[in-house]
Order: C-alpha cells, then structure tokens, then sequence
C-alpha cells in the first residue's frame, strides 16, 4: 500500500480542489479549502465537528455549488457540477446511513443505481441480478441479491451500498464514518474492501474520527480547521499527537477525567427486567449516585435497547425498576422524565431535538412544569437559561432564537444534552455521547459528565469506544446477547472487556 | 414560531384587496353589510382556531362540517324543547367535544391515519343524521334569536365572542407549555416523545378541542336564523382548512399561528362582496379563492426550499 501512494504522486489527480469557498448566509462553512486525490490512494480528512467536512462532501458529489475556487476532475475543469454530472464522472458517497430504497430488493437497488437506459426499458430482471450477483462479490458481501434490504443489517447495507458505487463505476469514493456502527469484524471487513478498491485504482476519501483507523488505512491525511485546509501530510510522516493540534490548534490531554470520592448510595436498581420487543432478558442491575456506569458490548447486544427500557420507550415486560428504593412504573417517557430519569438518545439527529425549533425551546421542552410553575411560559427567563447553557457548553450558535436544524450535529448533541441538565434528573443515560463529536468536543463532553456525576447524578453511558468505556466508568456492565454478561471495575483491561462481550467464558467476572 | 413571516402575504393580500376596494369601490365599507358579513364568519373564525392547532399537529379533520350539522341540529331540537341557552350551548360544545374526541381516540390512541379516519367520520355522522332526520328541518324558538339581544346587540356579541377566543387561543398557542407541545408533537413526534412528552395526549386533546369548537360555532350560527338546516355545515371543512392553509400553517406541521389562519380567512370570505363591489360577476369568487389557496401553498413550498439548510 505504500508503494501505491507514491508512484501516483506523477498522475494526473483524480480530482482537484483548488481554493475552495462556501458560505451560507452569514456562515463561512468553507474559507478556502484546497484538497486533491489520487488514483490509487486512501485520502482521509479529518476535522472538528463544523470544520466544513459534511460542505465540502456537498461540494465534491454536486450537491452544493462553490461560491470561489476551481474543480478539477481527471485533470479537466468542471464549472458548474450537479448531482447528476459527478455520478457520470464516476463519483460516489457511501454515508453513514446507507440511503437504499428499504423495500427493493439488493439487486433491484444495484440495478437502479446504475440507471435504466431509459424509463420505458424493459427491466432485465436476469442481467440485473447476475450484475448483483458479481458485484457483491467483489465487496465480499455474503448477501442474495434478492434479498429485501429492509432486512439486511446496517453493515450489510453499507457493503451494498459500496457495491453500487462499485458498480456504477465510481472513481471516487467518499466514505462517511463508515465504521461508526459496526463491530470490530465488521470493520476489518470494510477494510478489506477499502484497500481492494485501492488496488483497482480507486481514490477513496476516508471521513473517520477514529484516529487509529486513519493509521490503519489511510496513506495521506488532509485536517480541516474552520472551514480552510489546515495541512495534508504523509500517514506515515505524522504520528496522533501532531493530528490531534492540528486539529484543534492546540494540544489535548487525552486523560480521562478521575472519579472523586466512593459512590453514594444506590438510585437505579432494576431487578430481573424483561422485555421480549428489546431482546432484553433478565437484566439486574445498580447504579449508584455519583458513579458513572459504563454499558460495553458490541453492536446489537442489548444496550439502547436497555436504556429505552428504562426511560419508558419500550417498556419492560417483567421485572422492577426501584428509585432510591421504590419500586416505580415507567410506561412512557413521560414516566421516566417525571421521575428524574433522561435518556439522551444516539440517533440524535433525529430525534435528540426538534429540528424546527428554536435552540432555548429545545433546551426547556422537558421541564415546562419544573421551570414555569405558574404554567405560561417567560421568555425573558428561558432566554436568560438558554444563554447560559450555550455559553457554558460552548454551543456554536448565532443565538437562542435559531432553531435547532441550523446547528452542526455536535451543537446539536449539546441543545440535546443542556435539555437534560436543566431537568436536573436523579439518573442520566447518555447513548454514545460522543459519537460523531470531534476530539476537542470529546473531552469537554467527558468533563461535563464527570462533573455531572461529581454533583451526585447516577450517569449509565452507552459507549462503543472501548478506551472511553474504560476511561470513563467507574464500573462497566458488559452486555451480549440482551442480558448483562459481566460487571466488570473501572480501568479494567480493554482485553477482559472485550472477552467478555464477545463471550469468552474465562473473562466472566474473573477480575476485580 | 420565528418572526412574523408567515403571516405577511396573506395579510399584504389582504391590504392590497382593501386599498384596490377603497379607491374603487368605496361603497364596500359600510358598516351592516360588514357586520352581517362578520357575524355569519364569526363561527367559521372559531372553527379555524381549532383547525389551525390541528394541522400545527400535523393532523388534520375533515370531519368538522358534519359535526356542526350534528351539533346544529342536536342543540336546535333542545332549543326546541325550551332548555334555556346557555345549558343548550353547553351541551352543544359537549357533543362537539365527544364526537373529536372520537376522532381523537382513533387517530392518537389506535395510531389510524387522520385523513381516513375523519373521513369515516365525516360520512358517518351525515348519513347517519340525514337517516334520523330525513332532512327536516328545525323550527327554533323566537327567544333563541341572537340570545335575545336584539339583532346589533347579537351581532356584535357574536362577533367579539370569535375574536376574545381568537385572542386567548393565540396566545395559549405562544404562552402555554400545552401550546408548545402541539408544536413540538407536530414537528417531531418522536423527539418530542423522547423528551417526556406525551403526543397521544396531545393529539386526542388538539382533536377534542376542535370538536368543543365545531359545537361553539354551532352554536353561535343557530342564533342567527329561525331554523336549523340539516344540511348545514356541507362544505364548511374546506373553508375552514383553506383558511388555515391560506394563513400560513405549514401542512407538514410544527409552522404557524393564529393569527395568519384569521387574515386568511378575513380575506377569503372578503372577496365575494368585493367582487359584487368591483362589478365582477360572482362566479369568480371560487376560481379567485381556489388561485390564493393555490398561491398559498406553491409559497409555502418555495419557502421550504429557502429554509434548507446545509
């Protein structure tokens, strides 16, 4: 692979970005971002959370048109590229949601990916499926091409959907955090496939928060910073620490922020919860106030679907949930809410805020009775409240009338997490809280929930990413299979931890 | 919620229609046939009150003409029976508020969709009055008559009824948290779940609500005639909704006020007498309502292509 990188330096570039600039309103989304790719290459970008990456990924596949700069795509000039033009010039966006039509089937969606001759086509039902068939294979995808895709898993989708820029040819292709749901086989998989298409030529831009993912893969790094491109170096020239500053423009600690004192007293208990729509079985378990637990497992062992159990979205079938020591009844989120219980959920950008309201609307949506007990609503005080929450979190906004859908995903994942703070709940359930959120985000984000523990609140955080599970939690619950596997200590060793969730009958319970 | 854009093109159209009236047809500003005209709109306001919070929740009633038949004729036959007014009114909101609630049981509680629901409800409850009443008609009582005001003194009772309700109801819709919620549901009924709201309660509430409405109107129209028409109310579902869609609600839900559903219907039922005015033959008073309602929703559709965001 380190061959492949170098050779192409003398090539004509696959694509070409030369001072690129987009502003929105009054938002510079992009200054001045100057980006190429070579045939044959792994190009990663990386960049906070509002650093311009989700704009220039607009700008690349023809989404969004350049207010400056110049396009080059295999060494031509483009002008004015629409969607439509940069799929014909081979180029392809694999997002984080795979965007297939659910009820087709994969080989109808491959097939209509690569575009019907024209619509009073007869549809080649056989050539379709053998074009699915060959395709698929080379991705590695172990699924029938007539398979519906609403029944296929995430990572399934996401090798379709790889199949189908294969398919159509595509020159360039962007991958949008495409691990950020997948188990670690399946991410050695994906990889598989990356380097393969690599192999053919192919330049893959590589969008990734992991960094150990971009040393694993990728052969040149651009950082974006504020919407310019900061620098492009060599993977093997840099090493994390430089990325990290360049980042950020300063230099982050990646300590973990400690645990102060023992435990109080128990607030959560959930004795042998059962709930036959979540896959939960059998579930006991305590938390304690000021204690953050950390819930560890792979993709689909259980732990959304223990925390929507908790807070009333699916309740529990069987079994007792117990606040400091009284048995109460959760069968709406209402119920948890009304009992000091928050839930902040993963998928936020859909329902985590109300995308058309405003930010200090979002922030009060679930405490109304707590912080208007005359029953109207001020809006001098909400204001007042939404300000200090934007300026202590340090949200990015233009201000507390903008609504929510005008933020960046990690701006909104703090509206999200400010409406909680003001409810002051007893328990906390925070579900990959920094998922998607960039590393200076990150670690204010870890500060704030250790700090929230410190105060006494009872935190349960859902993580896939193992150093900040162990990192963070002042005991790990390992989850497989819908039930709780093992409880494990902080700090305990990344290995047990994953033992035990892959199902390692040595690693249950063993440490202390 | 933000700012008062919404509300600016029906209420610059409706500018627009009274200036073109006041420099060429000045005759159209006198004050009885204003007042009859307000007070036969009276309850239709009241209805788009109603409505608008509806469709804010992203739902919508077509059932509402054929419960103010119901409502008309229930509370015309106790009129009828000489129960005294105001216990007549009270039944009529009453039954009103049953019959949404229904609607409301449905739509929120067995998650129908509301177009087909209202629609069965709507069929249902006209046929099912044309079956009992076989189209006869109500005789009212002479004391039922504008509440036994006096025909001015009613009218103007009437009309400042609709507009206090239009009033209160706009700025529960902006002060109450239970307004806010309608809002929140309508936009995003799931993330306002997730954030310890109740949207079934809403939903079934918004439609009672909008039943006990269709029985106030119900009853604030029986007043002004010495009969109840079973047939009343054929129709009024589509003026009351053009009114809202017109005064800038966005149909997807979570957009809008009170106060541009009023201007809209303001300017709608304005036009008729207007064209009498401008010595326009009637009959293009639906093509010229059906060109603003048209107008109104290409607006909101250029409107939802502006607000995209990156």
């Amino acid at each position: 692979m380190e061959t492949s990188a170098k050779n192409s330096d003398r090539l004509t570039p696959l694509l070409r970005l030369n001072s690129i600039a987009k502003a929105f309103g009054a938002v510079n989304a992009l200054k001045g971002v100057s980006f190429d790719l070579q045939p044959g290459e792994v190009h990663a970008l990386l960049g906070e959370n509002g650093a311009g990456k989700s704009t220039l990924i607009k700008i690349i596949t023809g989404a969004h048109q350049p207010d400056s700069g110049a396009i080059e795509i295999a060494g031509e000039s483009v002008s004015r590229l629409t969607p439509a033009m940069a799929r014909k010039l081979g180029i392809a966006c694999i997002y984080q949601q795979p965007a297939l039509f659910l009820d087709l089937t994969v080989a109808e969606n491959i097939a209509l990916r690569l575009g019907a001759k024209n619509a009073l086509h007869r549809v080649q039902w056989k050539e379709n499926r053998e074009n699915a068939e060959k395709f698929l294979r080379r991705v590695g995808a172990s699924v029938a091409p007539d398979a519906e895709v609403r029944r296929l898993s995430m990572p399934e989708q996401q090798l379709v959907e790889i199949a189908c820029a294969i398919g159509a040819g595509a020159r360039i292709v962007i991958m949008d955090e495409p691990t950020a749901s997948l188990t670690q086989k399946e991410q050695l998989l994906l990889y598989k496939v990356v380097r393969d298409l690599r192999g053919h030529g192919v330049g893959v831009i590589y969008i990734s928060h992991r960094l150990e993912e971009i040393f694993a893969l990728a052969d040149r790094v651009t950082v974006l910073r504020d919407g310019e491109s900061v620098a492009t170096n060599n993977v093997d020239d840099i090493d994390e620490t430089a990325l990290i500053r360049m980042m950020v423009g300063r230099e982050i600690s990646q300590v973990y922020p400690l645990s102060q004192g023992a435990p109080g007293k128990t607030v959560l208990t959930l004795r042998g919860i059962n709930c036959e729509a979540g896959g939960i079985r059998d579930i006991s378990l305590e938390v304690c106030a000021g204690e953050i637990l950390g819930l560890a497992g792979l993709v689909g062992a259980g732990r959304t679907e223990l925390a929507r159990v908790i807070f009333g979205v699916t309740p529990a079938d069987a079994g007792e949930i117990l606040l400091n020591g009284t048995t109460i009844f959760i069968d709406t989120p209402a119920d948890a809410v009304a009992h000091g219980i928050a839930y902040l959920p993963e998928d936020r950008r859909r329902h985590g805020v109300i995308l058309e309201m405003p930010i200090a609307a979002n922030m009060t949506m679930a405490v109304h009775q707590k912080i208007f007990p005359q029953s109207w609503l001020r809006f001098a005080a909400e204001r007042e409240l939404a300000d200090d929450y934007i300026r202590d979190l340090g949200i990015k906004a233009p201000g507390h009338d903008a609504t929510a859908s005008s933020l960046s995903g990690g701006n909104q994942q703090k509206v999200a997490l400010a409406r909680w703070l003001v409810a002051k709940p007893k328990v906390l359930i925070l579900d990959e809280p920094t998922q998607g959120v960039d590393v200076g985000a990150k670690v204010e984000i870890h500060k704030l929930i250790r700090s929230l523990a410190a105060k006494g609140l009872a935190v349960i955080m859902i993580s896939s990413d193992l150093p900040e599970i162990i990192g963070m939690s002042d005991r790990i619950a390992v989850m497989r299979g819908g039930t709780i596997v093992a409880q494990l200590p902080g700090g305990s060793d990344a290995h047990s931890v994953m033992a035990a969730a892959l199902g390692q009958r040595e690693a249950e319970g063993t440490h202390s | 919620m933000k700012g008062h854009l919404r509300e600016l093109s029906p209420a610059f159209a409706l500018a627009a229609l009274l200036l073109l009236l006041a420099a060429f047809a000045p005759g159209f500003y006198q004050l009885h046939p204003l007042l009859s005209l307000f007070t036969r709109e009276a309850p239709t306001l009241v209805m788009v009150c109603g409505m608008s919070l509806i469709i804010i929740c992203r739902q919508i009633d077509i059932s509402v003409g054929s419960q103010f038949a119901i409502c008309s004729v229930c509370a015309g036959l106790l009129a009828a029976m000489h129960w005294p007014l105001a216990l007549v009114l009270v039944a009529s909101v009453v039954l009103g508020a049953v019959m949404g609630s229904i609607n409301g049981l449905l739509v929120a509680v067995l998650q129908l969709p509301c177009i087909v629901v209202t629609l069965a409800t709507m069929v249902t409850w006209r046929q099912g009055l044309n079956w009992l009443r076989q189209g006869e008609f109500v005789n009212l009582p002479d004391n039922a008559q504008w509440f036994g005001l006096g025909q001015v003194a009613g009218q103007c009772a009437l009309i400042s009824a609709a507009l206090i309700l239009l009033a209160l109801m706009a700025f529960a819709a902006r002060h109450l948290a239970a307004g806010r919620y309608i809002y929140a549901v309508g936009s995003d009924a799931e993330a306002a779940r997730l954030a310890g709201i109740r949207p079934k309660r809403v939903t079934f509430a918004t439609f009672a609500l909008m039943g006990a409405l269709t029985g106030l109107a119900a009853m604030m129209n029986l007043v002004q005639s010495p009969q109840v028409d079973p047939k009343s109310g054929t129709g009024l579902e589509l003026k009351v909704i053009a009114a809202v869609v017109v005064g800038g609600v966005a149909i997807s839900g979570g957009r809008g006020t009170l106060w541009g559903p009023f201007l809209g219907l303001l300017l709608l039922v304005a036009i008729g007498p207007a064209l009498t005015q401008l010595h326009v033959e009637a009959y293009w008073e639906k093509a010229l309502q059906g060109a603003i309602i048209l107008l109104a929703v290409v607006a909101e559709g250029l409107r939802n292509r502006k607000e995209k965001v990156y």
